[in-house]
């Protein structure tokens, strides 16, 4: 099956740092039509029905337009690249395969919002793709694309690399925001919103990477042209990160709204060995929704998802096969909780540890049924009362396991055997 | 924390460091990335220079050290193997892979080896799920890398 390329258009052809190829593919024309016209920009974003790809889906226009109209003397853009939840990949293949789309859908941002400095906030361990942007943001300041008046006209914008040290809790806003002025990336309890009140107390545009990267896409194909793609809620493309048991794993590009069952058969190849599938974990990572097998016909888009209740969140799918335990899989993601809890709030330091604990001792085959109940209850706790969306999420696939495949749990309270998986 | 005294050299950079970024609203952790770069870890001692050089209490600076995974307050073997163990290269055999480096390495996760050369990390996520499971070296990715690969793959950091 065909993928359809907006936002990979450029990736794996040619040289990613090139001005001269990304201009030559009508590059940095949407930011040429934002400098020469910036008050039509958040119009366009608007009418585009651009919904952020970073889990949230917040309307992108929306969040633009009140940083905009907010009084301060200064205002920031933050491209959110702390990509860190296992099973999310496709920020990091934008980055490296395309770097001049984020930069300027950065710039684009400043014009449209009246900032003058933007800070690109990468994840620990990126270094490669460190380098690359470094190039790629010095090509831009070369050709008038970044730095004092930019094309010729009256606006300045700037970008910083800063990279991250490892923290998940840098992938909150408010969390990544204290990491840029220097101190533990401890989530704020909001309101007030980044976009009133973000870095350094100023109004703050903070968009995911892929987000920023369909900017650049709508003014340059055009609203209409963009809209054509996806579905009427949830117009344009979303990247999927094929992961798990599967033959092709990688990063695609399609429609919202595609089928899962389109994109575990035809693009992923299915499960490798001949297995069969057993489940996904479906969403943002290892905050995804634990689904079975029987749900491959659910169009992947923010509303059909949102309707079972799953989330779509960055797009990650991760495949598992028969031989794998959601049990196992289930303490995994909250052990990966448990250590990332930046321990600010109660229900997320303790209630995420808790869970993996009772997991824990459902796997050594200690289990007693009430701990299903008590596992339940505790999961639901922590999602309403965390402080920030991390915490909130956490417990996801626990609620989802306990759904979907509560069969393994029960038999995990009746049996006294080890599992190793 | 470790208790080992900066050499000269060291102490130097960390104060060139730290004069640089006086003044430059934020820039701790940029200071502790740079200074681990020089110490390759963080001890005591570059915390307090920092602490000092900044006029950011002790504490603070401690604060933010301890909270970032990427920051070290031991010191590591030259080549530091970092072993992904989060859901996707679990499903592919991550755990046996790390088992595996155990064995051949005769240390557990968390250890370095006497002779100062590796050190072995079980890491969330690495962000290399389609090379799942994978392994990062120092800076350089690995994967996949399955068990019965653990071997080989070793040879290459002799």
């Amino acid at each position: 099956m065909e993928e359809t390329r907006l936002i990979l258009k450029h990736v794996g052809k040619g040289d990613p740092l090139s001005f001269k190829e990304y201009a030559a593919a009508g590059g940095y024309e949407g930011l040429r039509k934002a400098v020469a016209a910036p008050e039509a920009v958040i119009e366009a974003v608007s009418a585009s029905g651009l919904r952020g790809r970073g889990g949230a889906g917040f309307p992108v226009g929306l969040k633009w337009k009140t940083v905009r109209d907010a009084a301060a003397d200064r205002r920031y853009v933050v491209c959110n690249a702390e990509e860190s939840e296992p099973g999310t990949i496709k920020d990091r293949v934008i980055l490296s395969g395309d770097p001049h789309a984020v930069i300027e859908g950065m710039a684009i941002c400043g014009a449209a919002v009246g900032a003058d400095r933007g800070f690109l906030c990468l994840r620990a361990g990126c270094r490669q793709a460190r380098d690359t942007i470094e190039k790629a943001l010095s090509e831009a300041r070369t050709n008038g694309c970044l730095g004092k008046g930019i094309l010729g006209s009256r606006f300045d914008f700037d970008i910083g690399i800063r990279a991250g040290a490892g923290a998940y809790a840098c992938g909150e806003e408010t969390g990544l925001i204290e990491s840029l002025e220097g101190n533990r990336a401890e989530p704020r309890l909001k309101p007030p919103y980044p976009a009133f009140a973000g870095l350094w107390g100023r109004p703050t545009v903070i968009n995911n990477v892929e987000t920023l990267a369909n900017i650049p896409v709508i003014l340059r194909i055009g609203v209409d042209a963009y809209r054509k793609v996806g579905t009427e809620q949830c117009p344009g493309t979303k990247l999927f990160t094929l992961c798990g048991n599967i033959s092709n794993p990688g990063v695609y590009e399609f429609p919202m709204g595609v089928r899962l069952r389109r994109l575990f058969e035809d693009v992923g190849g299915g499960c490798p060995n001949g297995k069969r599938l057993k489940g996904i974990q479906v969403g943002g990572g290892a905050s995804g929704a634990f689904v079975t097998a029987d749900l491959l016909d659910l169009p992947l888009d923010m509303e059909s998802c949102a309707a079972a209740e799953i989330p779509l969140g960055t797009g990650s799918l991760m495949f598992f096969d028969e031989d794998a335990d959601v049990i196992a899989l289930c303490r995994l993601c909250m052990a990966f909780f448990a250590d990332e809890s930046c321990a600010k709030c109660t229900p997320c330091r303790y209630g995420n540890k808790r869970i993996a604990d009772i997991l824990g001792s459902l796997l050594s085959g200690k289990g007693r049924e009430e701990d299903l109940e008590q596992l339940g209850k505790l999961s639901d706790y922590v999602s309403r009362n965390s402080l920030c969306r991390l915490g909130q999420v956490a417990p996801t696939p626990v609620l989802s396991a306990l759904r979907n495949f509560r069969d393994e749990f029960v038999k995990a309270c009746a049996s006294q055997k080890t599992v190793t998986a | 924390m470790g208790s080992t005294a900066l050499t000269a050299q060291q102490e130097t950079r960390l104060r060139e460091l730290v004069t640089e970024c006086k003044d430059v609203p934020g820039a701790l952790l940029q200071v502790l990335e740079k200074a681990q770069e020089a110490c390759g870890y963080l001890p005591l001692e570059a915390l307090a220079l920092i602490a000092d050089g900044l006029a950011i209490p002790l504490a603070r600076v401690a604060g933010a050290a301890g909270f970032y995974p990427f920051f070290s307050g031991e010191k590591c073997g030259r080549y530091v193997i970092r072993m992904c163990r989060s859901a996707p290269c679990h499903v592919n055999g991550a755990a046996a892979t790390l088992r595996a480096l155990e064995d051949a390495l005769r240390i557990k996760v968390g250890e370095t080896t006497p002779d100062g050369r590796f050190t072995l990390q079980a890491y969330d996520c690495l962000g290399l799920c389609d090379r799942a499971p994978a392994v990062m070296v120092n800076d350089t990715v690995f994967g996949p890398v399955f068990s019965g690969d653990v071997k080989e793959f070793l040879t290459g950091f002799e």
